[in-house]
């Protein structure tokens, strides 16, 4: 168990268009990385070929732990070693707070009703929505939802976290407090890829930045380098055009 | 002869209840047995139609287009005079219950197709990316969504099967609008038909209030 990934010569096609070309990544354990670029660049696409929910060419290479990212027995283990965070939440609305957070580990991993039930409450006190386990998802705010949907994430005692644009469909006034559960996650083992436009984040929390355009990996670094210092005009002109408007 | 001795003969209809009520009987029986039938071929049907190799899709495509356009009452003769040539030989019952399950089968794969395609793509994505597999993901997250959303259609659909089970006399079952006929011609009296009619009624009329009821509630909100 550890929680490293390795990626080699990712391409993915949208019929004729390719959306990434040909990217090489190694994530050790632990790390905390996010990934920046303009919209339409492959970074959400990027993440999501980590746990296939996008398909890619037959020729690239992704592993999670050692295990390769294929349909089948071994697709199923790396899915359920890798949480997923959602731009728009992806709550199951038919389920309360607390059977949203226990559906997973009970089916997947056959936890006892009663168990999975301590285990959710403990997850939802950890995001601060303990109040809130018997409502349904419609009745919580954005920022609760995406809370709620972290701690589902986290109920599969996952050894990575993608987190797709987390606060892109939030109210401002929201941002911060999905931001703070993120940043008490880094630094717990956890391996996270964030992809981001919260640059405030990504300077106080990343191990590494990455800044994605056109489908490839143009500048990567530490957070003081590519977002203080970045090498690339492709990643000056994104920067200035993200910090001054 | 005024209108009710006609029409609503009350020495006749009391003679005829008692046959009257076994037709309704046999009716319900067939009625129930075929939506029931119906809801298993159709979501079965439904789900090899979205998720099967592209061969059985396009066969439970073909099934469900026929089967739409077929007229019920030409499947039923075909089933009851045509299929004995062939050696199959079905009860009037029979027929009739694999005529109206064929059908509704078709109708109600459809019903589950939309409701299943109504639910948001997240839904299915979520439930991947926590490890849920395809069938879980459809037993645990989708049908229980989709359900709210084909109910209202299914039970519109359940009424349409009850309303054709009077297409079964035809082949001979002495199902309620059957009964009706014969005691009509026993009676040389139309009053049974009309006995027949309000029966109908009395046992369709709540369902259809349930279909709008049904209808307003899930328009209202999203969630039960």
């Amino acid at each position: 168990m550890s929680g490293t990934i390795s990626i080699r010569n990712l391409r993915k096609y949208y019929g004729a268009y390719e959306a990434l070309r040909g990217i090489d990544l190694e994530i050790e354990r632990g790390e905390v990385v996010c990934v920046i670029g303009p919209s339409g660049s492959g970074k959400s696409t990027l993440i999501r070929c980590i746990n296939r929910l996008e398909d890619f060419e037959a020729e690239s290479e992704i592993r999670v732990d050692g295990t390769p990212v294929i349909p089948g027995r071994s697709l199923a283990k790396v899915r359920a070693e890798v949480g997923m965070v959602f731009q728009g939440f992806n709550l199951f609305p038919h389920l309360s707070v607390r059977e949203n957070v226990m559906l997973a580990p009970r089916r997947v991993r056959g936890t006892t009703r009663a168990e999975a039930a301590v285990q959710a409450d403990r997850l939802l006190a950890r995001v601060g929505i303990t109040e809130q386990a018997d409502k349904y998802p419609e009745h919580l705010s954005g920022g609760q939802q995406q809370r709620v949907a972290i701690a589902r994430a986290l109920a599969m005692e996952p050894q990575v976290l993608l987190f797709d644009e987390p606060t892109s469909a939030l109210d401002p006034e929201m941002v911060g407090e999905v931001l703070d559960v993120m940043k008490s996650l880094a630094g717990t083992g956890v391996t996270m890829i964030v992809v981001t436009h919260e640059m405030g984040f990504a300077r106080q929390v990343a191990d590494r930045v990455i800044f994605m355009d056109a489908g490839e990996i143009i500048e990567t670094g530490s957070p003081e380098q590519v977002l203080g210092q970045p090498q690339e005009a492709r990643t000056r002109n994104f920067l200035s055009a993200v910090l001054n408007h | 002869m005024d209108f009710f001795d006609t029409f609503l003969n009350l020495a006749v209809l009391q003679r005829s209840l008692p046959m009257l009520l076994q037709g309704l009987w046999l009716t319900l029986q067939l009625g129930a047995a075929s939506i029931v039938a119906g809801l298993i071929v159709g979501l079965i049907v439904a789900m090899l139609r979205m998720y099967a190799v592209a061969p059985v899709r396009i066969a439970m495509r073909m099934y469900i287009d026929v089967l739409r356009s077929i007229p019920l009452l030409v499947l039923l003769i075909v089933i009851y005079y045509a299929l004995p040539f062939l050696g199959l030989r079905l009860s009037s019952f029979a027929s009739a219950l694999a005529a109206l399950t064929l059908v509704s089968g078709a109708y109600t794969a459809e019903i589950f197709r939309a409701g299943i395609e109504a639910i948001p793509k997240g839904q299915f994505e979520a439930a991947s990316a926590l490890g849920l597999s395809p069938q879980r993901t459809m037993t645990d997250v989708v049908l229980p969504q989709a359900v709210r959303i084909v109910i209202p259609p299914l039970t519109n659909n359940s009424i349409n099967v009850v309303k054709d089970t009077a297409l079964a006399s035809v082949v001979a079952m002495p199902d309620l609008l059957k009964q009706a006929t014969q005691m009509q011609a026993l009676t040389a009296n139309p009053s049974p038909l009309i006995g027949a009619a309000i029966l109908y009624i009395a046992f369709l009329w709540p369902l259809v209030l349930l279909v709008s009821y049904l209808e307003r509630r899930f328009n209202s909100g999203r969630r039960v």
